[in-house]
């Protein structure tokens, strides 16, 4: 199986995707992850000035197979929402770096940046499973 | 004799996998004394004598037209039209469960179907569930959705004493140990004006009854105005509805409210001794991920048929395992068919036919009431049902209208609301006939002076 990847993002364990955008940073899941999920029906996104903290859950994410927590891959305030999700939750599966991102943050913590993986690190993470 | 389907040999087979030489040593846990504790029942009876003893006991019941029941709270007696019975008694509905394996059953989901079709008209909502247990467990599993909607970061839930005492006590129930705080019952003083005072950002739902447990009938620019109040704070409007109310009233969808909860047991169901009942349970289409229960949806197979599958089960625990926000898998499916034979039987002017009986029923009853000394009905607007103060102690007039006057009284109020202590709750339905009522006020008078 081919996935995609994003050259500019940063990558948790748990298959989620950080990129900064200015000075906040965006976040999803990766192609990875929407294909193990199959179809989203639903993303339950959280609202905007919740306060994430890292590898804490802070939404869940349901498929016609599952409804799976995501975890925050940074700490920080969320600024704003895909609210393109609420009526085209597919979005997820068709363009997870691009349309299909799940909230913007505010990190409280640039640092936490350099505990995720790169690009070659996650490929490699994702050829192991 | 009861059926094993084991085989000796499978048993030994088994007992001898787990190094136990005996099914009475896995018992061994349990205190000899209590293992197989002597049981003092009397000789058996054959079939026949039962069916005699039986028939004697029921004989001690007061039952039947020569026994007017004045008492409703939350279950009430209504002309079932034989229809009904005839419909549900059907082998092929004689279950309490959603299927499992949906698809083969296209006659249940239909049901299930029209059922949900109906709720959703009858309370002016988009979306009906394929029902709940009760009204009390409908009234809870919304306010565990108001909950989900604010995804859990709002604590408290404000509950009108309007609402039946005891659907408030299994909301408690239900919510206890997710630390939120459920209050504004304290007093049926609070109307709706202090619920909305009351209403914050850190509320997640108001819920009132309508007609409420009192049987009486906010104006619909009150609900609407307390509508609008709820949903400025970011909050859901519960409204807990008695479904034969809605035959004759607005519903409450065209009034603001998110979630419409109650019980179905008016809906042709058998008083029955308090079960089994239903709970219906309907809601906008906004929150329908949030939504307990499950949802029968129509489509069309791959030949363009019409056909009927499970569209939806958002919160149990076969779809969303451990993060599962709602255990309940099954429905009441028999008697969710039992309510939508009902109104199919009925039709919206029966329905509305039923509604005007019970409520000039209930008026003619209070206008005669009232005009007794000693017993005042309380003011307002209301539907079948109003409070009445009485002159002594509700369990003493209560006791002497059944023994000297074969007639069950109302509800007594004062346990569940202090301030209504002395106080009984009436009801009529459109079966309680001029010649009961009349009786009632000729003995209610009696009853003063005793």
């Amino acid at each position: 199986m081919e996935y995609k990847f994003d050259q500019k993002a940063r990558y948790s364990k748990t298959h989620e995707w950080v990129r900064m955008d200015g000075a906040e940073a965006v976040v999803g899941i990766t192609d990875y992850a929407q294909n193990k999920l199959s179809d989203v029906v639903f993303t339950d996104l959280p609202a905007v000035g919740k306060v994430l903290t890292k590898e804490s859950a802070f939404m869940v994410i349901e498929s016609v197979k599952a409804a799976e927590e995501v975890f925050a891959p940074v700490s920080g305030a969320v600024t704003a929402r895909n609210e393109k999700l609420v009526k085209a939750p597919e979005l997820v599966n068709k363009d997870p770096f691009g349309d299909g991102w799940l909230v913007r943050v505010r990190l409280s913590d640039v640092k936490e940046l350099d505990s995720l993986m790169d690009l070659a690190s996650y490929r490699k993470l994702v050829e192991t499973l | 004799m009861s059926f094993i389907p084991n085989t000796d040999a499978d048993r030994a087979h088994m007992l001898s996998a787990i190094g136990v030489a005996s099914t009475a040593e896995l018992f061994h846990d349990v205190p000899k004394d209590f293992r197989f504790p002597r049981l003092d029942l009397p000789a058996a009876l054959s079939e026949h004598e039962v069916l005699g003893q039986l028939d004697a006991l029921s004989r001690l019941n007061a039952q039947g037209p020569q026994t007017p029941s004045f008492l409703g709270a939350g279950a009430y007696n209504h002309f079932i039209p034989a229809v009904v019975d005839a419909m549900v008694s059907r082998s092929e509905f004689a279950t309490a469960y959603t299927p499992y394996q949906p698809e083969v059953s296209q006659g249940t989901l239909q049901a299930i179907f029209e059922y949900q079709s109906m709720i959703a008209r009858l309370t002016g909502m988009e979306i009906s569930n394929a029902s709940h247990y009760d009204g009390a467990t409908s009234t809870a599993e919304a306010v565990i959705m108001a909950l989900n909607v604010a995804q859990r970061e709002k604590k408290r839930v404000l509950l009108s004493a309007g609402v039946h005492p005891q659907y408030r006590a299994v909301v408690r129930t239900y919510t206890q140990g997710m630390g939120l705080t459920v209050t504004g019952d304290e007093s049926t003083s609070i109307g709706f004006d202090q619920l909305g005072d009351l209403c914050d950002e850190s509320t997640a739902c108001v819920v009132v009854q309508y007609p409420d447990f009192l049987g009486r009938v906010a104006e619909p620019a009150q609900l609407s105005g307390l509508a609008k109040r709820v949903h400025a704070c970011g909050a859901l409007l519960v409204v807990v509805a008695n479904p034969v109310a809605l035959g004759l009233l607005v519903p409450p969808g065209e009034m603001g409210a998110d979630v419409v909860a109650g019980e179905g047991q008016a809906l042709g169901n058998h008083l029955s001794f308090g079960g089994p009942y239903l709970g219906f349970f309907a809601f906008r289409r906004d929150h329908i991920r949030k939504s307990s229960g499950r949802i029968a949806g129509e489509t069309v197979d791959q030949d363009g048929r019409r056909s009927y599958v499970f569209t939806l089960s958002t919160r149990e625990q076969h779809i969303r395992r451990e993060k599962a926000t709602s255990n309940i898998c099954t429905n009441q499916s028999l008697n969710a068919l039992t309510a939508a034979v009902y109104l199919t039987a009925l039709g919206p002017r029966g329905l509305r036919r039923v509604a005007e009986l019970c409520w000039h029923k209930a008026h003619y009853l209070a206008s005669r009431v009232g005009s007794l000394s000693g017993y005042s009905v309380t003011k307002g607007e209301f539907f079948h049902e109003f409070a009445v103060r009485c002159p002594r102690p509700v369990s003493r007039i209560n006791a002497r209208l059944f023994e000297k006057h074969g007639i069950v009284g109302g509800y007594d109020l004062g346990a569940d609301y202090p301030e209504l202590r002395d106080a009984m709750l009436l009801c009529c339905t459109e079966v309680t006939t001029k010649e009961q009522i009349d009786r009632l006020v000729a003995a209610l008078e009696d009853c003063r002076n005793a």
